[in-house]
């Protein structure tokens, strides 16, 4: 149990996807405009990578481990992921229209979120089991999730200030993420000081 | 001649990807803690880009439109694949430092966009020197970006001691904020460069991210 929590803390705030291991910047300086798609990207983002998380996990112990196959792990999982962002879209539509018109218009965009594929590859690359790998990619779309709503307060504090012309636009964004994740940088000591 | 020539030379600097065209912003921020691992990051990345631009290229009147973004992202992760073989077997120390972001070259916005954008509509010859160019552009930004923060961060350049103690380096450029605001600051440099020699911001290159319809920022040329 205390081992879960360590993985979760430490996937939310020490090594937050977005703003210490710069995975997924690009929906994160893209859709961080407004909070609620911001919350709408978060959490489409985090049910995909819980899901392709569960997924991706039998796929390479099951059938790429066995048969000597993991050199493909790459090819494989972007596949995975592929289809089943196109697959979640589909049943979504189908059955949970009202979901559907909320966090639908956020999938297309994950497939190619590097941050997605990031996680998946990450559980194989620490050996997770199979309860670690869906904790692990919870903390991560959470820290993504808190990421891009901080952010999102963020920007709509900046839209009205006056920025030399030169930064206006994404090299401001980019300064203020820099302090954003200096922020985020304080949090190195906590998981220790927590759960020891 | 000339029209190869301009080709190639648009990747490198009036549409550098990652200066001009803002695209490939994760592995910018990730890899450039060394101007090394920049250089390494740019190479395999150049090599994926080549190699998938021609495939794509050749392969442009077979692939259905309908399929053709996961048909893409086969070919690229297939070369990915082969690459980091290659830099696992040659340059180990580079595998280490790269690490995760070797293998995330396949959903790097930078190749699926020349895939999407120039490859499926031009000829192989011409593919192969965009994505030499468009290659050769991201490793100059990355080796530059790489630069800046070794020196300032850690007071090397290419493992060469600069300050060899003199002046404390300010770790906190290899550090995730360093990386954000070196960027910030590159990009400003650029657009300052644009609009003083009068170039217009050039044609928006997200028009195969998938981001694009909620990024405004597509609108202006960048992600």
């Amino acid at each position: 149990m205390k081992e879960m929590l360590v993985i979760l803390v430490s996937a939310i705030l020490t090594d937050n996807f977005v703003l210490s291991k710069f995975m997924g910047v690009c929906p994160f300086l893209g859709v961080s405009k407004k909070v609620d798609s911001s919350i709408g990207m978060g959490i489409a983002v985090t049910f995909v990578m819980v899901m392709a998380s569960a997924v991706t996990y039998p796929i390479n112990t099951y059938l790429l481990v066995p048969y000597g196959l993991d050199y493909l792990s790459t090819i494989a999982f972007i596949l995975v992921i592929a289809s089943l962002v196109q697959f979640v879209e589909i049943v979504l539509k189908k059955y949970i229209p009202a979901l559907h018109k909320s966090l639908g218009i956020y999938l297309p965009l994950i497939t190619t979120n590097c941050a997605v594929l990031g996680v998946t590859l990450l559980n194989v690359e620490n050996s997770y089991d199979f309860l670690q790998s869906i904790v692990n990619s919870l903390g991560a779309g959470l820290g993504f999730l808190i990421a891009l709503l901080l952010f999102a307060g963020v920007r709509r504090k900046m839209e009205g200030t006056n920025v030399p012309k030169a930064f206006q636009g994404l090299p401001i964004t980019l300064i203020a993420a820099s302090i954003v994740s200096l922020s985020f940088l304080g949090f190195g000591g906590v998981v220790q000081g927590l759960f020891q | 001649m000339k029209k190869n020539l301009s080709i190639l030379l648009n990747g490198i600097i009036r549409e550098n990807p990652v200066l001009v065209l803002v695209l490939g912003t994760c592995p910018t921020l990730a890899v450039t803690t060394m101007a090394v691992n920049g250089l390494g990051m740019g190479a395999a990345a150049t090599v994926v880009l080549i190699c998938s631009n021609a495939v794509i290229s050749l392969l442009k009147n077979i692939i259905p439109d309908k399929v053709r973004i996961p048909a893409y992202i086969t070919i690229i992760a297939g070369f990915v694949t082969v690459v980091q073989f290659f830099v696992q077997a040659y340059a180990p120390s580079i595998n280490k430092a790269l690490g995760i972001f070797l293998p995330l070259i396949v959903v790097n916005c930078i190749i699926l966009a020349r895939a999407e954008v120039f490859a499926s509509k031009n000829s192989v010859g011409a593919s192969i020197l965009d994505g030499l160019g468009m290659g050769l552009g991201f490793t100059l930004a990355l080796f530059a970006m790489g630069s800046i923060r070794e020196i300032l961060g850690n007071g090397t350049w290419m493992g060469i001691s600069l300050t060899s103690g003199a002046i404390e380096p300010m770790t906190i450029f290899i550090l995730a904020p360093g990386g954000f605001f070196v960027f910030g600051i590159l990009i400003a440099l650029v657009n300052k460069i644009l609009t003083r020699k009068g170039i217009e911001h050039p044609a928006s290159g997200c028009a195969a991210c998938p981001s694009r319809e909620f990024c405004e920022d597509a609108k202006k040329g960048g992600c």
